[in-house]
């Protein structure tokens, strides 16, 4: 026993030493992701297969000892194969994918003209004008969704002006539907959308134009046969930054989008708050982090297909 | 004829951008409730707002926990940054880049629920972080900053010509002191910028608090939230164009202190 003893301490002050200052610095970071983001994703994923329990913490244990010799392992795909045969959750994934993808082509039929229009202003300008598209962003998330709720609620900014210009007699029913969340997502996010679009557009070399317009080509046509292509990256990467968020967006659908818009984000809010089921909330979670993923690793591989083309 | 074109798509994007904000701060000083009628202009919206307990306790929270948790985000987030920047492969390096970028793409739900998840698991196994304080949001608010801060810092770094701290630590340098003497200085505005960037995800976040913050720890956004599920009050609009100001006077200061570095293209 005594040399055992031995061997482990003068292989632990042997380890001692080789730790040096800076294994501590990596450990901390490490560790910190580490225990922060990669354990409670393993604690989704663990709970998205337990069983629902009215106890606390409301599930059941995978792994248990039965009568002392047996180790059973109980794993639950109900709450997945609820996910895709109940009505509600299939419609909120529509809706959820529905409304990010129209709010990103939005977005880009919005910001394409304004990334353009930046990109040839004169150089003088540029810095403030692309400073005055994030300034928004720094201002609160929630303000910015107030803002449209301002404007656009029964008694707000919006039916007060035309009714005032009597064009209208009641109110419109502007908010509470998919639309005013659309609107909200666009506001939100179409910086996301200008900055990538901007910075492929800026790399675009003009006399490739100039040729085109000598050449006898419309502005039109030299426009979408030379700038829209060579601003693809642009495009792929503005649109991975707009739909990624907007698929899994909380705040916008549930201020602007009423009752009926229930998207995914909504969803899990309503399972672990209203209905206290977290392996419910657990397995919509994994759902939504694909719906995330697949989008991301798109626009990755084509900015890599590009990229090996280029080479 | 194009020059135009372009200006008229500048006009109504800007616009756009900036009509429904320029609407909060109009209406922040008039007198009425209501968006319909134009009653006077006052600050009466203003008083309300500063003689609030309740909004006045939240702020309180929600700035100590931005403080705390973009100092520590910063911190860590400059290790990190260092640590894929200059000392390259380490072991797990690849799932190490990969966890420390995640957060950026990961819905606030997803991400707050499984924090919650790990936090209740945490508190009936060590009995800690209890759920009482303040504790639980700022680990949640560095771990969703850390991302943006790394990599900023390691963009800057990238950036720099690491042979001048090669030659720092040839001529006898201790590490640390290149660090705090070479290093450090030339990636400040990156952790100036990194820092604010952080204290304002953080003071702008309601979900991910929603989900972990407990009974004590109620930040301001979560106020704000649940009083805009009522609809228009003029209170938030003092609140709103006081955050306002504070923010772009916030922004443009710092964007004038890393243009006057020389460094704004780094950024």
């Amino acid at each position: 026993m005594y040399r055992i003893e031995e061997i482990i301490i003068s292989w632990f002050s042997e380890l001692m030493k080789k730790i040096k200052g800076r294994h501590f610095l990596v450990a901390i970071p490490y560790g910190w992701v580490f225990v922060f983001f990669i354990c409670p994703c393993l604690i989704l994923i663990r709970i998205s297969l337990a069983e629902n329990l009215i106890a606390s913490p409301p599930y059941t244990s995978l792994i248990e000892w039965i009568s002392g010799y047996m180790l059973q392992i109980r794993i639950n795909l109900g709450n997945y194969m609820v996910l895709f045969t109940d009505e509600m959750y299939i419609r909120g994934f529509a809706t959820s994918i529905l409304i990010a993808g129209t709010s990103t082509i939005c977005c880009l039929l919005m910001g394409f003209p304004m990334a353009y229009a930046i990109a040839r202003s004169s150089e003088k300008i540029r810095g403030i004008l692309l400073m005055l598209v994030v300034l928004p962003f720094w201002t609160s998330f929630l303000i910015r969704v107030y803002a449209w709720i301002m404007l656009l609620s029964p008694c707000g900014f919006i039916n007060n002006l035309l009714i005032r210009l009597n064009l209208i007699e009641a109110p419109l029913q502007l908010m509470n539907n998919s639309c005013a969340a659309c609107i909200g997502i666009i506001y939100a996010y179409l910086p996301f959308m200008i900055f990538p679009l901007y910075s492929a557009i800026e790399k675009i070399d003009y006399t490739l134009m100039e040729a085109a317009y000598d050449l006898g080509s419309s502005p039109l046509k030299a426009f979408f046969s030379i700038v829209v292509p060579l601003a693809i990256p642009g495009i792929y990467a503005g649109s991975a930054l707009v739909f990624v968020p907007a698929i899994g967006e909380f705040v916008i659908p549930e201020l602007l989008g009423g009752a009926q818009t229930l998207t995914i984000g909504r969803l899990v809010w309503n399972e672990f708050f209203g209905n206290m089921s977290w392996p419910t909330a657990a397995s919509l979670s994994i759902i939504l982090l694909i719906f995330v993923v697949f989008p991301i690793v798109f626009a990755q591989r084509r900015r890599e297909a590009k990229l090996s083309i280029v080479d | 004829m194009r020059f135009k074109w372009s200006n008229v798509v500048l006009f109504f994007g800007y616009l756009f951008l900036y009509f429904p904000l320029i609407c909060i701060v109009i209406y922040s000083f008039n007198e009425s409730r209501f968006v319909s009628t134009w009653t006077g202009f006052s600050f009466k919206w203003y008083k309300a707002l500063i003689s609030d307990p309740i909004i006045l306790r939240a702020t309180v929270t929600s700035l100590k926990v931005a403080g705390v948790s973009a100092t520590a985000s910063v911190i860590l987030g400059t290790m990190a940054a260092i640590i894929i920047a200059r000392w390259g492969a380490f072991p797990g390096n690849t799932l190490f880049l990969g966890a420390i970028t995640a957060p950026l793409v990961m819905p606030e739900v997803v991400m707050g629920l499984s924090l919650l998840m790990l936090f209740v698991g945490m508190e009936s196994f060590f009995g800690w972080p209890s759920r009482s304080g303040n504790i639980t949001v700022i680990i949640a608010h560095i771990t969703l900053t850390l991302s943006y801060v790394t990599l900023l810092v390691q963009a800057r770094l990238q950036d720099l010509d690491n042979s001048i701290e090669e030659a720092a630590l040839d001529l006898g340098a201790s590490p640390l002191k290149v660090f705090f003497v070479i290093t450090l200085p030339m990636i400040a505005p990156a952790i100036v910028l990194g820092w604010l960037l952080a204290f304002v995800l953080s003071l702008d976040d309601v979900v991910i608090a929603s989900f972990v913050a407990g009974p004590g720890s109620t930040t301001l956004p979560m106020i704000v939230f649940s009083s805009l599920r009522f609809g228009i009050s003029p209170e938030i609009n003092a609140l709103a164009t006081i955050l306002m100001t504070i923010l772009s006077i916030a922004v443009i200061m710092s964007a004038v202190f890393i243009y006057k570095d020389g460094n704004i293209k780094n950024m």
